[in-house]
């Protein structure tokens, strides 16, 4: 099944709908960093509140979309882990270290304008004071 | 002295005969146990006092329980049900064990007047050597069974008293409170064992749900000590509460459980760490951007 991808002002929102397969997962990942690139976008939000299992190649890949976004210029932030499954990652050391998350949507949205504002005040700031 | 009569055991007669003499021979056995009650009663309380059991106890006291376990004994005997026997056991048991009487008391003194029962038996029928052989195949596998429930039915008192205080301990122990809009405390006072902290995280975890928590303090201000089980517990709790988008700080690491961490070299690197809950609460607000000033200050001077 494929993940949607919303385009949402600077922002790509994946919005996981149900449990996905291993080729799923790489094919979100593909097309979310391709897309990254196409609309110039600042960050991404994937949304697994749908999600009750989380698996190591789950984890790994969300880690590596995180990872490779940051590459190409946009901050990455899971939102929506239920507790059951942030409690079964923890047991079985799957700590999405390193990686941005956010209790929901709104959350995360907040968090990322945050970031991103962070960054323009930062980004001509530090130029002129060096 | 019960052992000395099966020493001087003779071959059985056939089990077919004994069988029907039992009852015959129990009721005999009553009939003395009944004719000699207050002697045998003393005698027993005397070797209670004596072997030191049931310290907690004043002598009144134990000449009293010994008399009713005396008389609810000669029935049980007589009868061969447990029911009374069983009930009033539970009935003493719920007594005596607030008062600290110790397993080992309670199985002393019911093998005590076994013991005094079968001395007396010994003593009235030794010139008849095989009516005394008769009479403690009668009387012994009844005083075991005896014996046995009144000791089950002091351990299950037991076990009953210490499930029912686990389940209250357990029932005070996870309090997740909300001090401010979005900022938890959750104060954990004493043991952590891994079905408490289990327990503790997925609590905590639902309540940074419903709450919509962005940042938690944990006190440990009350826990005792600590080890390496311990330690990763709460870091594994502090990862799954990042994973739902909250910031955890763990406040009020005592001295020693500061040193022990670092010598048995558990790895809190990863975890924010305040001296105390007024410091916790105070990093934890300066997150969330409140700023708590005194109310002269917000009052323009004139």
């Amino acid at each position: 099944m494929e993940v949607p991808i919303l385009k949402q002002g600077h922002y790509l929102i994946a919005s996981i709908q149900s449990a996905l397969t291993d080729a799923d997962l790489s094919q979100l990942r593909e097309a979310l960093i391709e897309r990254v690139g196409r609309f110039r976008a600042r960050g991404v939000i994937v949304d697994v509140t749908a999600l009750d299992v989380m698996d190591s190649f789950a984890v790994r890949t969300l880690r590596d979309i995180a990872h490779m976004a940051r590459l190409r210029g946009a901050e990455t932030v899971i939102v929506g882990i239920q507790p059951e499954v942030a409690f079964a990652m923890v047991q079985l050391g799957l700590t999405l270290k390193g990686v941005s998350t956010a209790l929901d949507l709104e959350e995360g949205l907040a968090f990322l304008n945050v970031q991103t504002q962070l960054r323009i005040d930062r980004g001509p700031g530090r130029l002129d004071r060096g | 002295m019960a052992t000395k009569g099966k020493d001087a055991q003779s071959p059985l007669p056939d089990p077919q005969a004994q069988t029907e003499s039992t009852a015959a021979l129990l009721r005999e056995l009553v009939a003395h146990l009944r004719q000699n009650r207050t002697q045998l009663r003393e005698e027993w309380a005397r070797r209670i006092t004596r072997a030191q059991l049931l310290t907690a106890m004043t002598e009144e006291e134990i000449f009293a329980e010994a008399t009713s376990v005396y008389d609810n004994y000669v029935e049980a005997l007589e009868t061969g049900t447990f029911e009374a026997l069983q009930a009033y056991a539970r009935n003493l048991s719920e007594r005596i064990i607030p008062r600290g009487v110790e397993t080992h008391e309670v199985v002393g003194i019911v093998l005590l007047l076994r013991d005094v029962l079968a001395r007396s038996l010994f003593g009235k029928y030794h010139e008849d050597f095989d009516k005394l052989n008769r009479i403690l195949d009668a009387y012994e596998p009844a005083a075991n069974r005896i014996a046995n429930t009144v000791a089950v039915g002091f351990v299950q008192e037991r076990e009953r008293i210490i499930r029912q205080q686990q389940e209250a301990i357990r029932e005070l122990s996870t309090p997740v409170l909300q001090v401010r809009e979005r900022l938890l405390i959750l104060p954990i006072i004493g043991v952590i064992d891994p079905q408490r902290a289990r327990q503790l995280t997925e609590q905590l975890l639902r309540a940074i749900r419903t709450n919509r928590a962005k940042v938690v303090v944990i006190d440990i201000t009350g826990v005792a000590a600590m080890d390496s089980n311990v330690a990763n517990h709460l870091v594994q709790t502090v990862e799954a509460s990042r994973l739902l988008g909250a910031t955890v700080i763990v406040t009020g690491l005592s001295p020693e459980i500061a040193q022990t961490l670092v010598t048995i070299g558990v790895d809190l690197s990863e975890m924010a760490t305040v001296g105390d809950l007024q410091g916790g609460i105070e990093e934890a607000e300066r997150l969330l951007g409140y700023k708590v000033v005194p109310l002269e200050e917000l009052t323009p001077k004139a």
